[in-house]
C-alpha cells in the first residue's frame, strides 16, 4: 500500500473517530458511533500493517493474538458494577504503552538521527511522551486499586505534599533539558528513565492524595492523560492520526472532569491537589455535627410506605453498585408502576464512582431512561413526593452542603431529598460516607434509616410489597 | 348576633364590605346581617339582591351602626362614623393603624375591638382571608387597563399592510401581588414585560408569568423583610437601583410601580427626570400613590401630563372593579369571622396567629403592633418565605453561570487567538526549510485543531452516557498500538523491537475490551 492510500485510510479513521464521539451525543445513535469507532480502529490497523514500514507481521500477530483474547474475555466477564475498575486499569494500558513506544523509539538505531533545532523538539517529544505515560500508568493503577478496595479510598496525606510535587516537577523539567542536551549525564537513557520513575511517583502520589468521593473525577483525568499521551506519541511519530486521537480523548475526558467539577462545586485544580475533607479549603469555621435520635425501619414497613404512596423517587448511590440491587430495584420500580404510583430516578452527577455510572447500572436493569432525572430536573419535585428511597447514597443528599458553610462539601449542589414527606435511608452503619462527613439528613424527623446490605434489603422490600 | 354592613361614605369608595352570597355564608354560621340601603348599590348588588337572600335592610347608616355589635366595612373608619359606633362593639375592616393613629386613639374611646384586614399575617393558612393581595391582586390588573385606556398605541407588535406596530414594552417595578397582576395582564395584552424586584424570591414568579426580570450590577442583597414584604436597601444598592430604572425609562412605554415597604412612605424611585427621559404618550400607573408614591410627580387620585407622559395616580382601582373587589373582600371578611368561631364559638382567640396579627385593639386597649412570632422559623416557610428564596437563589446562580457564558466565550476566544499567536511566534523563530520542523508545525496545527473539534464535540454529550463515553474513549485512545506496530519492524530484534511488541500486547487489549465493553454496555440501554 503507497503511503498516499495510508494517509488517506488515517484521514478516514480519523473522521471516523469524530463520528464515534458525536453519535455518544444520545442513546439513539450510541451503538451506532461506537460501531464507527470500531471501524475507524479497524480501518487504521490494516493501513498501518499494509504500509512500507511494517515488515514483521510474525511478531505482530503474537503480540495481538493473546491481546484480542484477554480483551475479550475483560470485557465478557466484566460486571457492570466493576466498570470503574476496568476503565481505570485500561487507562494504565495505555500510558504503560505509551511509555514503551517512547523508550522503543529512544533506543530505536535505525531512526534517522536528526540534527540540530530537529533533534531537541524530537528528543522532549520522546521525553514528554513517556512522563505522561508514566503519570497515567502508575495513577491509572492506585484509582484501580482503589476502587478495588485494595488500598483504604481515603486520602493519604502526606506532609508537604504540595512540595513534593513541585520538587519532582522541577527534578523531570531539569532531567528533561538533560536528556536534550546531554550536559551533565552522558548516556540519555539514564535521565529518561529517572524521569519515568520520577513521574511514576509523581503520579501514584497525586491519585494517593484524592479521597474516594473525587474518584469519578480522577477517573476522567487520567482518560484524559491517556489521550495527551497517545499525543506524544503522535508527536514523536509523526503520525497524524495518533495526534488527532489523542487530542480528542484528552479533550474529552477534560470536559468531563470538568462537568463533574461543576456537579460538587469545585475547581479542577484543587481536585487533582487531592487532599479533600482536610479543611485545607474550608472556612476554618467548626463544622456543626448533628445531634439527635435516629429512627429505624424495617424492610416490612418500607414496603407497606412504598405501597401506600402516589410518588416515589429512588435516589441510587455508589451502595447500590456494591449490593448490585438495581435489577430488585427495577423490579420494585415495575411492581409499583404496575399500582399507578409514580416512579422517577434522581441521579446526582457525581453519584457512584465514575461518571454516569448510575445510568448505566439502571439502564442494565432495564429500567426507562425517560423516568431516570438529572439534579437540576428532579429538585423541585422532592416536595411533593411521598416517599423518597436513598440507596447507598451519602454526601449527594448531605443538607449540610446548602446549610453548613464549614461544611467541607459547602457549596455543592445536592439532591433535596429532606423536602419529601417520607425518607428511607438504606445504609450499612451510622458510618460517614466516602468524603468523611456526618450527614444531618438522618437526623431528621421524616428520615427513616433501614440498615443492613443494600441488596438483601430491597430484596426483603419485594418480598414483603 | 347582628352583623352591620353600612354604606360607605369615604369619597368616591364604590365597594361594599359584604356581598350577598356573603350574607348567605353568614346566615348559615347563624348570624343575621343588617345592610344599609344601597349600601351595594354601586358595586351592582342592589338592595333587592341582599333581601333575597335573607338580610335585612337598614334605612340609614344610624340604625347599622346603632343596632349592631360588629360592624363590617371596606375602607377606614371616619371620625363621624366612630361617633356612630356603639360602646364596646367590634369593627372589622382596612384599618392601617401605623398611619391612622389619632383614629386609632379615638375609636378606644369607644372601648371598641377593632381586627384589621390589612394586619392580617401574610402565611398559607390565613390566604384565604388575606384582603390585601386580592384587592392587589385587582389593583395591578386594573393599572395595565387604565393604562393602556390611555396609551395611544397597541400592546402587542403587529406587521400589518399599513405597516409595522412595535409592541409596548411594559416596566414592572415591585413583584408583589398586585405587580405580578400587572404583569400578567400586561403580558396577556401581548406586551413586552420587563420586572423588577429587590427581593430575589421574586425572580421566578416573574419568569413564570412570562416576564423578564430585571437585575442590578450589584452583589447579591436580598430585599426580603420577613413575611413576604420587602425592606429598606442600602445607598448603593438604591443608587444602583435608580441607574437601572434611568435606563428602562428610555426604553419603555408603560411603568407600573407598585413599590411598598410596610409602615414607611413609599420610596421615589421615578424622579422628574426618568419622566421627562420618556417617549411622548408613555404613561406611568403609580399603585403606590396612596403612600406617596413611586413617582416624584405622581399626584394622588389625579391623572397628570407631563411633557407628554401621563402618569396616574389613582388610589381606587380596586374600587373602580367594585362587583369583583366587593365579591372578593366579602369572602376575606367572612373567613375572618368563621376563623373567629362563627357565632357559635365566636371569641377573640389571642393565641390563635392570625387573630392575634390583625387585632389593633381589644375593648379600648390598644394591643398593636402584635407581638413577633415566637418562632418565625416555621412562620416564614410557610409563606413565600424561606424555601422559594433558596430556590429562586440557585435559579439566580444558574442565571449568572448563563450570563456569564458570553464572557467564558470572550475568554475562550481570547486564549485561542493567544495560542495561535504564541505558535505563530514560536514557528518563526525556528529555522525555515528544515523539513522536521515543517512537519512539527503541521503536527502542531493538527493537534490544535483535534483539540478543539473534541472540545465541540464532547459538550453535546449527555451525562447518562458518560461512562460509555469513557470506555469508547480509552479503547479508541489505544490506537496508540501504531506507535508500537511501527516500532517492530526492524532488521533485527533489538530492545526497540521488544518494547513496541509489549506496547502492542498491551493497546490491543485496551483496544478490543474498551469497544467490546462499550458495545455490552449500549445495547442495555433502551427507550
Amino acid at each position: 500500500m503507497s503511503d498516499n492510500v495510508v494517509i488517506i485510510c488515517y484521514i478516514i479513521a480519523a473522521i471516523l473517530f469524530i463520528l464515534s464521539l458525536g453519535g455518544l451525543s444520545n442513546q439513539e445513535s450510541a451503538r451506532r458511533g461506537n460501531w464507527f469507532g470500531i471501524i475507524g480502529m479497524l480501518l487504521a490497523l490494516v493501513a498501518v500493517t499494509a504500509s512500507k514500514e511494517v515488515t514483521a507481521y510474525g511478531l505482530l500477530a503474537i503480540s495481538i493474538f493473546p491481546a484480542v483474547v484477554i480483551g475479550g474475555f475483560l470485557a465478557a466477564r466484566v460486571k457492570m458494577t466493576e466498570m470503574p475498575e476496568l476503565v481505570a486499569i485500561l487507562h494504565s494500558f495505555v500510558g504503560a504503552a505509551a511509555v514503551l513506544v517512547g523508550l522503543s523509539l529512544q533506543q530505536d538505531s535505525t531512526a534517522v538521527h536528526h540534527a540540530g533545532i530537529a533533534g531537541t523538539i524530537h528528543n522532549i517529544e520522546i521525553f514528554v511522551g513517556v512522563c505522561i505515560g508514566a503519570i497515567t500508568f502508575t495513577g491509572s493503577i492506585v484509582a484501580f486499586a482503589k476502587l478495588r478496595g485494595s488500598i483504604s479510598g481515603s486520602p493519604l496525606l502526606l506532609p508537604a505534599r504540595h512540595l513534593l510535587n513541585l520538587v519532582i516537577v522541577v527534578a523531570t523539567i531539569w532531567l528533561g533539558m538533560e536528556f536534550v542536551s546531554h550536559g551533565v549525564i552522558e548516556n540519555p537513557l539514564v535521565p529518561l528513565l529517572i524521569a519515568m520513575v520520577l513521574t511514576g511517583i509523581l503520579g501514584i502520589h497525586l491519585v494517593m492524595a484524592i479521597g474516594g468521593a473525587d474518584m469519578p473525577v480522577v477517573v476522567s483525568m487520567l482518560n484524559s492523560y491517556s489521550g495527551w499521551a497517545a499525543a506524544a506519541a503522535g508527536f514523536m511519530l509523526g503520525n497524524n492520526l495518533l495526534i488527532i486521537v489523542g487530542a480528542l480523548v484528552g479533550s474529552s475526558g477534560l470536559i468531563l472532569s470538568l462537568f463533574m467539577c461543576r456537579g460538587m462545586n469545585r475547581s479542577l485544580i484543587s481536585v487533582i491537589l487531592g487532599g479533600f475533607g482536610t479543611g485545607d479549603g474550608g472556612g476554618g469555621g467548626a463544622v456543626q455535627t448533628p445531634e439527635g435520635d435516629i429512627t429505624a425501619i424495617e424492610a416490612g414497613a418500607t414496603a407497606q410506605l412504598l405501597n401506600e404512596a402516589k410518588s416515589v423517587i429512588i435516589v441510587p448511590g455508589y451502595g447500590m453498585a456494591v449490593a448490585q440491587a438495581q435489577h430488585t430495584i427495577a423490579t420494585i420500580t415495575k411492581k409499583l408502576r404496575a399500582n399507578g404510583t409514580k416512579v422517577l430516578f434522581a441521579i446526582h452527577p457525581v453519584a457512584g464512582r465514575l461518571p454516569g455510572h448510575m445510568n448505566v447500572l439502571l439502564a442494565e436493569a432495564n429500567i426507562p431512561y425517560d423516568i431516570v432525572l438529572e439534579l437540576d430536573e428532579i429538585n423541585a419535585d422532592f416536595a411533593s413526593t411521598d416517599v423518597v428511597l436513598v440507596i447507598g447514597a451519602n454526601d449527594i443528599v448531605n443538607p449540610s452542603a446548602l446549610d453548613d458553610p464549614n461544611s467541607p462539601i459547602a457549596g455543592m449542589p445536592v439532591l433535596e431529598v429532606w423536602n419529601a414527606k417520607d425518607v428511607i435511608v438504606m445504609k450499612r452503619s451510622m458510618g460517614t460516607g466516602y468524603a468523611g462527613v456526618q450527614n444531618p439528613l438522618f437526623f431528621n424527623d421524616n428520615t427513616s434509616m433501614l440498615f443492613g446490605d443494600a441488596g438483601e434489603n430491597v430484596d426483603a422490600i419485594l418480598a414483603d410489597m | 348576633m347582628i352583623i352591620g354592613v353600612p354604606k360607605e361614605i369615604h369619597t368616591g369608595e364604590r365597594r361594599v364590605a359584604i356581598v350577598p352570597s356573603g350574607v348567605t355564608a353568614l346566615r348559615e354560621m347563624g348570624f343575621n346581617v343588617l345592610v344599609e340601603s344601597c349600601a351595594g348599590d354601586n358595586a351592582d348588588y342592589a338592595n333587592a339582591k341582599y333581601e333575597e337572600v335573607g338580610a335585612t335592610i337598614a334605612k340609614d347608616a344610624n340604625e347599622v351602626w346603632s343596632n349592631c355589635d360588629l360592624i363590617v366595612k371596606v375602607r377606614e373608619p371616619m371620625e363621624s362614623e366612630i361617633d356612630k359606633m356603639n360602646v364596646d362593639s367590634t369593627l372589622i375592616s382596612f384599618f392601617w393603624p401605623a398611619k391612622n393613629e389619632s383614629l386609632l386613639k379615638k375609636i378606644t374611646t369607644k372601648h371598641a375591638t377593632v381586627l384589621a384586614m390589612d394586619c392580617i399575617p401574610r402565611i398559607s393558612r390565613a390566604q384565604k382571608m388575606d384582603a390585601l393581595s386580592s384587592m392587589a391582586n385587582i389593583a395591578g390588573y386594573r393599572a395595565v387597563i387604565e393604562a393602556a385606556n390611555e396609551f395611544p398605541h397597541f400592546f402587542t407588535g403587529q406587521i400589518t399592510a399599513a405597516g409595522k406596530i412595535n409592541p409596548a414594552k411594559v416596566l414592572i417595578i415591585g413583584g408583589g401581588v398586585a405587580g405580578l397582576a400587572a404583569l400578567g395582564a400586561a403580558k396577556s395584552l401581548g406586551a413586552i414585560v420587563r420586572a423588577f424586584d429587590t427581593r430575589l424570591a421574586v425572580r421566578e414568579q416573574v419568569e413564570s408569568l412570562g416576564g423578564e426580570f430585571l437585575e442590578l450590577d450589584f452583589p447579591d442583597e436580598d430585599g426580603e423583610g420577613g413575611g413576604g414584604y420587602a425592606k429598606t436597601m442600602s445607598d448603593e444598592f438604591i443608587q444602583a437601583e435608580m441607574k437601572l430604572f434611568a435606563k428602562q425609562a428610555i426604553e419603555v412605554d408603560i411603568i407600573i410601580t407598585t413599590a411598598l415597604i410596610p409602615g414607611k412612605e413609599a420610596p421615589k424611585l421615578i424622579t422628574a427626570g426618568m419622566v421627562e427621559s420618556m417617549r411622548e404618550g408613555s404613561v406611568i400607573v403609580d399603585l403606590a400613590a396612596e403612600q406617596g408614591g413611586n413617582c416624584a410627580l405622581t399626584k394622588p387620585n389625579e391623572k397628570v401630563v407631563h411633557q407628554g407622559v401621563t402618569i396616574l395616580g389613582y388610589t381606587d382601582l380596586p374600587s373602580r372593579m367594585a362587583a369583583l373587589s366587593s365579591r372578593l373582600y366579602s369572602a376575606g371578611i367572612v373567613h375572618l369571622i368563621d376563623e373567629m368561631g362563627g357565632k357559635d364559638a365566636y371569641n377573640i382567640d389571642l393565641e390563635n396567629e392570625v387573630i392575634r396579627g390583625a387585632l389593633v385593639t381589644q375593648d379600648g386597649t390598644i394591643t398593636w403592633p402584635p407581638p413577633k412570632p415566637k418562632n418565625p422559623g416555621p412562620t416564614y416557610s410557610a409563606d413565600s418565605g424561606k424555601r422559594p428564596e433558596k430556590e429562586s437563589a440557585s435559579v439566580a446562580d444558574s442565571k449568572e453561570n448563563e450570563k456569564s457564558c458570553p464572557f467564558l466565550k470572550i475568554s475562550k476566544i481570547v486564549v485561542m487567538l493567544a495560542v495561535a499567536v504564541g505558535i505563530y511566534i514560536a514557528g518563526s523563530s525556528l529555522p525555515e526549510q528544515d523539513e522536521f520542523v515543517q512537519r512539527f508545525i503541521d503536527q502542531l496545527t493538527v493537534f490544535v485543531l483535534a483539540c478543539f473539534v473534541g472540545w465541540q464535540v464532547i459538550w453535546n454529550v449527555k451525562p447518562a452516557l458518560h461512562t460509555p463515553l469513557m470506555s469508547v474513549t480509552n479503547a479508541i485512545s489505544g490506537i496508540i498500538i501504531i506507535g508500537g506496530i511501527l516500532q517492530i519492524s526492524r532488521p533485527e530484534i533489538d530492545a526497540s523491537v521488544i518494547l513496541g511488541a509489549v506496547a502492542i500486547l498491551l493497546a490491543a487489549i485496551n483496544v478490543v475490551g474498551g469497544f467490546l465493553v462499550t458495545n455490552r454496555m449500549l445495547a442495555m440501554f433502551r427507550q
